[in-house]
This record gives C-alpha cells, sequence and structure tokens, in this order.
C-alpha cells in the first residue's frame, strides 16, 4: 500500500491548494486502511489466539521433544533426536499405534456407513421429523465420561447387562476389557454410540441440497431405492463425505478419554496395554512428568493424523466419480 | 529530548525518595519483627495448611491460637491425587506450597529424595519426638540420606484381613476371628485354607477378590521391599519380591480369585453380594466395605497373615517456601502429640502412630459394631506395631503397578508366570 501511495500523488491534478491536497491524499490513506486492512483486524483475534493455544504449543512441543525434559529434574539436557529413536524403537509405542489404528477401523467404517444409512432414512417426509433429528444428537450432548461409566457397566464381565443378554443364547461371559479384540469392539462401540447420530445430522444436511428431480428422474427410470442412494446421493454429497471423513479420522488418532476409563481408570490401557491408544501413551508419560518423551509421541502422532487424513483424502476424492 | 523540566523534576525526585525511604522501613521492619523477644508484640503471621481430606484438625487450630494469639490458620483442602501432583508442582515451580503440608504415605518416597525442597525439623528441636513414634513410621519422614528429618508422622493404617462369616460357615470353616486368625499366621497357610474353601464348592463365590493386594502386603512385610539400603531398585533381583509374586501365581492357579482388581465397580458389586470370601484390609478399608452396604456382620476382621503391616497414614512437611518455620514447627507438633492423637481417634478414627497409646482403652476396647463388634482399635494397632521398617522409595506405585499387573495378565490367562514376570522386570526397568 505505502509504495502505491507515490504513484496516486502524481495523479493528483496540479494547481489545487497544498492543504487540501495533503488532506486528499490521508483520506485516501485512510480509506485504503480501512478496506485492505480491517478485515484482517476482523479475523485477528482468531489468528492471536490460535497462535498463542495453537501454533506456540505446536513449536514448543517440537522444542521439548528435543530435550530430556523431565519435570523433577533442574536441568533439561539437549538430546537431538534421542527422544525420537527411544520411540521408534518402543515396543510399547508401536502396540499403542495399532490399538490407535485399529480402534479408528472398526468405529469409523461402521460409524460412517450406518451415519449415511441414518440420514438417507430422515432424508424424506416424515411425522416429527424435528424429534427424530434432535433424538440424533442426544448422545453426543451426552459427557463421554458418563458414557464410558454406563457402557463399562454394561461391558462387565459378571454383572454386566451384555453378557446377560448373551447367555440367553448359551454363550459364556466374555470379559470385555480383558481381551484385545473385545476391548476394542467395545470401545468402538462407545465412540460410534456418541458421533453416529452426529456425523448423520451433517450428511442429512448435505443431502437436503441435492435436487429432487435427480431423484424423480431415477424413479421414473425405475431405479431402485439403494440404486439412487448409491448413484446420486453418495456422488452428490461427496465433499461432505470428505470432510466427515477427515474429521472422524483426526477424532479417531485422538481417543483418550474411552481407554482411560473402560472398566477401570488406567494410564496403560488394560494390563497388558491392549486398548492404550496414542494418545492415552502420550498422557500416561505427561503424568510420568517425562515431558521430552511425551512430547516426541504427539509429534510423532501429529505425522501419523497428517498422513492418514492425507491418504483418506485422496481415497474418498477420487472414488466414485459421479455427478461433480 | 532535553532535559525534564523542573515542574516533573520534583515530583520524581520526591517519588523516588519516597520508594528508597519505604523500602528501608521495610526492610528494618523484618528485622526487628526477627529479633523481637518474649513480651515485644508478636507480628500477626497467617499459616496455611494444605491436606486431601477433612482431618478434623479444626479444634486443635484453637487450641494453638491460645497459646499463639498472632498466628491466623488457613486450611485448604483438595482431592487426594490432586494434593500432592499439585505439591510436586508447586515444589518445582518454587510457589504455591502451603507452609504446612499432608503427604500420604503412598507419595512420603517422593520427597524424601529431596530434602533441600524442606525446613529440617531438627532444626526447630522436633528430633526429641522419636522415641515416641512407630519405629518404621519415623524412619518413612527421614529423608533418603538421613541428613534431614522431614516430615511428623500423623496417623497410619494398619493391615488385616477381613472375611466373609457366612462364606466361611458354608465352606465348613471357622467363623469366630480369633479361630480365623489362627487358620492364617503364614502366607502358605492362607493359601491352604483357601484350598479347602475351593474344595467344599461354596456356590457362586471365590476365596478371595484377586492377588494384588496380597503380593502388595507381602512385599511390604519384607525387611527389604522394591528399593535397597542405598535406594536402589533392586526389584527384580529381591527375592522377597519374587516369593510374594510365586504366591501370587499359586493363589490364580488353585483358583482362589474372582479376578476382580480392587477399586474397581464390579469389585464393590463383590463386596456387597459376597462373590469372594476374604480381602486384605488395611484400616481405612472398613469405610469402602460400608460404603457398599453389605450388611451388619456381613464382613468381619482377622489378623492379616506374614504378621503385620501397614498401608496408608500421613506425615505433616513443611515446604522451604513458607515464610514462619517456627511457628509451622510448633503447630505440627501440637497436631501430632499424644493428646491430639488420642483425640483424633475418637473424633476420626484416625489409628495413632505413638504406641504408647495403643495401650489406652479408648483404643483398645473400641468395638465397630458393623464388623461383628470387631475390637478394631486392637487388630489394626497389633498390625501396626508388628512392622518393621523398609525404605519406600519414590517410584514404589510404579513398582507395585508392574508386578500388579503382570499377576493378572496371569489370571487373565494371557501369559504364563514366567513371560508375565518377564514383561513386568521390562516395565521396571523403563522406570526411571
Amino acid at each position: 500500500m505505502a509504495t502505491r501511495a507515490p504513484e496516486r500523488l502524481a495523479e493528483v491534478p496540479p494547481g489545487k491548494p497544498a492543504g487540501h491536497h495533503r488532506r486528499a491524499v490521508r483520506r485516501h490513506l485512510v480509506h485504503q486502511l480501512d478496506v485492505k486492512g480491517s478485515p484482517y483486524a476482523y479475523v485477528a483475534p482468531f489468528f492471536l489466539l490460535f497462535a498463542a493455544f495453537g501454533l506456540f504449543p505446536l513449536a514448543y512441543t517440537a522444542w521439548v521433544s528435543l530435550h530430556e525434559w523431565t519435570l523433577l529434574a533442574d536441568e533439561q539436557p539437549f538430546v537431538g533426536l534421542e527422544n525420537f529413536r527411544t520411540l521408534l524403537a518402543d515396543d510399547y509405542f508401536w502396540n499403542a499405534t495399532f490399538n490407535t489404528l485399529s480402534i479408528g477401523v472398526l468405529s469409523t467404517v461402521p460409524q460412517l456407513l450406518l451415519a449415511i444409512w441414518l440420514a438417507h432414512l430422515l432424508n424424506r417426509p416424515l411425522r416429527a421429523q424435528t424429534l427424530f433429528r434432535v433424538t440424533l444428537l442426544l448422545p453426543n450432548v451426552t459427557s463421554v465420561v458418563a458414557v464410558v461409566v454406563i457402557f463399562s457397566q454394561l461391558f462387565g464381565r459378571d454383572f454386566g447387562m451384555i453378557n446377560w443378554m448373551l447367555s440367553w443364547f448359551g454363550a459364556d461371559a466374555v470379559p470385555w476389557n480383558e481381551g484385545v479384540a473385545s476391548s476394542h469392539v467395545a470401545i468402538s462401540i462407545m465412540i460410534m454410540w456418541r458421533w453416529t447420530g452426529y456425523n448423520a445430522l451433517i450428511f442429512l444436511a448435505a443431502m437436503q441440497a441435492v435436487p429432487r428431480e435427480l431423484y424423480e428422474a431415477a424413479t421414473i427410470d425405475g431405479a431402485s431405492e439403494f440404486t439412487q442412494l448409491r448413484r446420486i446421493t453418495i456422488p452428490m454429497i461427496k465433499p461432505t463425505i470428505v470432510f466427515v471423513v477427515i474429521t472422524s479420522t483426526i477424532g479417531a488418532m485422538q481417543v483418550l478419554a474411552e481407554p482411560l476409563l473402560f472398566g477401570v481408570y488406567t494410564l496403560t490401557g488394560g494390563v497388558d496395554r491392549q486398548y492404550q491408544t496414542l494418545a492415552l501413551f502420550i498422557y500416561e508419560n505427561f503424568v510420568k512428568l517425562d515431558f521430552g518423551y511425551a512430547s516426541a509421541i504427539s509429534w510423532m502422532m501429529f505425522v501419523f493424523i497428517v498422513v492418514i487424513a492425507g491418504v483418506n483424502y485422496l481415497i474418498t476424492r477420487r472414488s466414485r466419480g459421479g455427478l461433480l | 529530548m532535553g532535559m525534564p523540566r523542573p515542574r516533573f523534576l520534583a515530583p520524581m525526585i520526591a517519588a523516588v525518595a519516597l520508594t528508597v525511604s519505604v523500602t528501608a522501613c521495610g526492610g528494618g521492619g523484618t528485622e526487628a519483627s526477627g529479633q523481637a523477644g518474649p513480651g515485644a508484640p508478636a507480628e500477626k503471621i497467617k499459616l496455611t495448611v494444605a491436606l486431601f481430606s477433612d482431618f478434623h484438625y479444626a479444634p486443635l487450630y484453637e487450641e494453638f491460637k491460645k497459646t499463639h494469639p498472632n498466628v491466623e490458620i488457613v486450611e485448604r483442602r483438595a482431592q487426594f491425587n490432586d494434593h500432592h501432583t499439585n505439591l510436586i508442582t508447586q515444589l518445582t515451580t518454587g510457589a504455591g506450597a502451603a507452609d504446612v503440608v499432608a503427604v500420604e504415605g503412598g507419595y512420603v518416597g517422593a520427597f524424601t529424595p529431596s530434602p533441600e525442597k524442606f525446613y529440617n525439623l531438627k532444626d526447630y528441636g522436633l528430633d526429641k519426638r522419636q522415641s515416641e513414634y512407630l519405629d518404621w513410621k519415623w524412619q518413612l519422614g527421614v529423608s533418603n540420606d538421613g541428613s534431614s528429618l522431614m516430615g511428623l508422622g500423623t496417623d497410619v493404617g494398619g493391615l488385616a484381613m477381613c472375611y466373609r462369616p457366612d462364606l466361611f460357615k458354608k465352606a465348613g470353616l471357622p467363623t469366630d476371628r480369633e479361630e480365623v486368625s489362627a487358620l492364617w499366621p503364614t502366607w502358605d497357610q492362607y493359601v491352604e485354607t483357601g484350598k479347602k474353601f475351593v474344595a467344599a464348592g461354596v456356590e457362586g463365590a471365590k476365596f478371595t477378590d484377586g492377588p494384588g493386594e496380597h503380593f502388595r502386603a507381602m512385599v511390604e512385610q519384607a525387611p527389604v521391599g522394591y528399593y535397597d539400603e542405598q535406594y536402589n531398585i533392586i526389584a527384580g533381583s529381591n527375592p522377597e519380591v519374587r516369593k510374594a509374586y510365586d504366591m501370587g501365581v499359586r493363589m490364580v492357579n488353585e483358583g482362589l480369585s474372582a479376578k476382580l482388581a480392587a477399586f474397581t465397580p464390579p469389585w464393590n458389586t463383590g463386596i456387597a453380594k459376597g462373590t469372594f470370601a476374604t480381602m486384605v484390609c488395611p484400616a481405612w478399608k472398613t469405610g469402602t466395605i460400608k460404603d457398599q452396604n453389605p450388611g451388619e456382620g456381613a464382613w468381619d476382621i482377622a489378623a492379616v497373615p506374614g504378621g503385620g503391616g501397614n498401608q496408608g497414614g500421613t506425615h505433616l512437611m513443611l515446604p522451604k517456601q513458607g515464610k514462619h518455620p517456627k511457628e509451622a514447627a510448633e503447630l505440627i507438633d501440637l497436631l501430632t502429640s499424644k493428646e491430639s492423637q488420642i483425640k483424633l481417634f475418637k473424633e476420626a478414627s484416625a489409628l495413632p502412630s505413638l504406641p504408647a497409646l495403643y495401650d489406652d482403652p479408648a483404643v483398645k476396647d473400641f468395638v465397630n459394631p458393623y464388623f461383628g463388634n470387631a475390637p478394631i482399635g486392637k487388630i489394626f494397632t497389633d498390625a501396626a506395631k508388628a512392622l518393621k521398617p523398609q525404605k519406600v522409595g519414590p517410584k514404589a506405585g510404579d513398582l507395585l503397578k508392574a508386578f500388579g499387573d503382570a499377576l493378572q495378565r496371569v489370571e487373565q490367562g494371557k501369559q504364563n508366570p514366567e513371560e508375565a514376570w518377564a514383561q513386568a522386570l521390562k516395565d521396571v526397568g523403563r522406570i526411571k
């Protein structure tokens, strides 16, 4: 802006009084500043907060991860990439990574399919539409702690409702939180309970923007309901699907409360770390006040999230070249 | 910029002069009060006391104020874990710690390696109290290098074995607490009793909750536990630890365990419904049992195998951040005195740490009707008296978890005892 001002000065016709001229220039500058500068001022609060609570912690975590940094020691010696080297050779880290991916896939894939199906069911003239939509959101407004506590009781070995129901079919009591697969299934169900309805509402909003003529035409051509869903709805709401897949992926990578509180408060995610996720692994080291190592895990997790979200983006974007 | 004009200069000089004189006054004042002898009007001071629950200290504060009218006492409380992690943060960041802090037995070892962060109570003449105390309780409050007395003990958590007379009766075992105690002077005999219980085939009930707490009690009874005299971790090589682990494995293999980890919701249900017949019981666990409402007389209390034991109990310490160590030391001297401890036993059932009080009728004859009129004063103090001192290091809790998890992995059939032991040693190796 400043570099352009002199050019404009030259355009001012000669013969005008100097004072008037200077005022005009000033007004012009203020106007320019208003038009070009004020949008930045309007968005500044977000970026200032983001810098203080998002960017700075990110950078500082990277700095801490390069040190042997525990709260109890007076010195924090610089160790370079030593923490990362230890981490990559740490069985418990890879165990946590496997658990996170396993729980992520088990919870996200059925969750999104179910959400699309629910949204599809609701995307038609229904009685008491608002009631159904609000009901979808209810599990999401429940506190995660309450959800985990209740589900832990449902999944109880001796007195849990699910084992009681399984016993009708002659099944033995399943110790849900002891096994790898059983605990992952139980935790995935808790996550699905909380997020399916929420995602269904997002899909529903997108579906309502799909022109109804497409469905009418398809109906006339004799396309079945399922074909319509597959050939019209899903291609039309693809941008929303990409968005939901990415947010769900990030959410799944960060699962903490469910494994922390499942059955009993446990930093290790069970006696054999059978359901310790990456976020819980970070928390375990944080509680040990080993901030250097915890920061290194955080950065590895960040890298994983970027990679997995990127892969998901590519997959969802390329699949089904539809109407758009 | 030129020279400041005179009309600004005058007030500035005045301000500087005032600041200097006030500072001088402040310095002089502090010195004067520091040297104030008896008879001089004492300076008003405030002592903060940080606790993790209601210790029922209010009447004792009033008593203290009678001799120290210039002292105001403010108590603050936080939840158990928060209280201790807050204290670690306050000590490392150098601000915010109270004048007097309560530190529970499980955490004392985390602070005793750092005597520089606390006042040495010997400097305030409190080492004269040593002869009154249970030896192991006193030693817990001494710094690892032995140079400093860091804390004075308040209460102890004597150990017993809680059992269900109804299930014992079904199994054809004695139900009277004296006879039950006589069944298991040692842990081996405890396991043998368990085998008889299993053989009797009591419907819907196991002999005990799980091996974890038994393992803990057995290690703590040994002369040396997870740490050696120099506070090196020797958990992996100490035969006492392995012995306790093997006993836990035997309990699992003989089918004694209900496979319930302590303090989980199903464990709570088990207490109420009687799905197991015995559990290791520190004094404060009687409250936990009562909270589950199993009914009056459902549980009774016998002696713990292996001769005595303790879990929990607290020390009072004075962080160096405090400004009034002399008054604070006088306060904790009063809070832990014989008279105070007997009052606190009557008021809050806090078991005294001074053996002279164990013959006091108020302690000796105290019975609890909820536990079949068990003489809990006597049972728990006998256990506390019998315990030998052991070096407790900073990571005792993490070490216990490593072995407790190993026993549970065996119990859940995930690993055989040797694999679980190997993994426990690996976990121990990670503890820094």
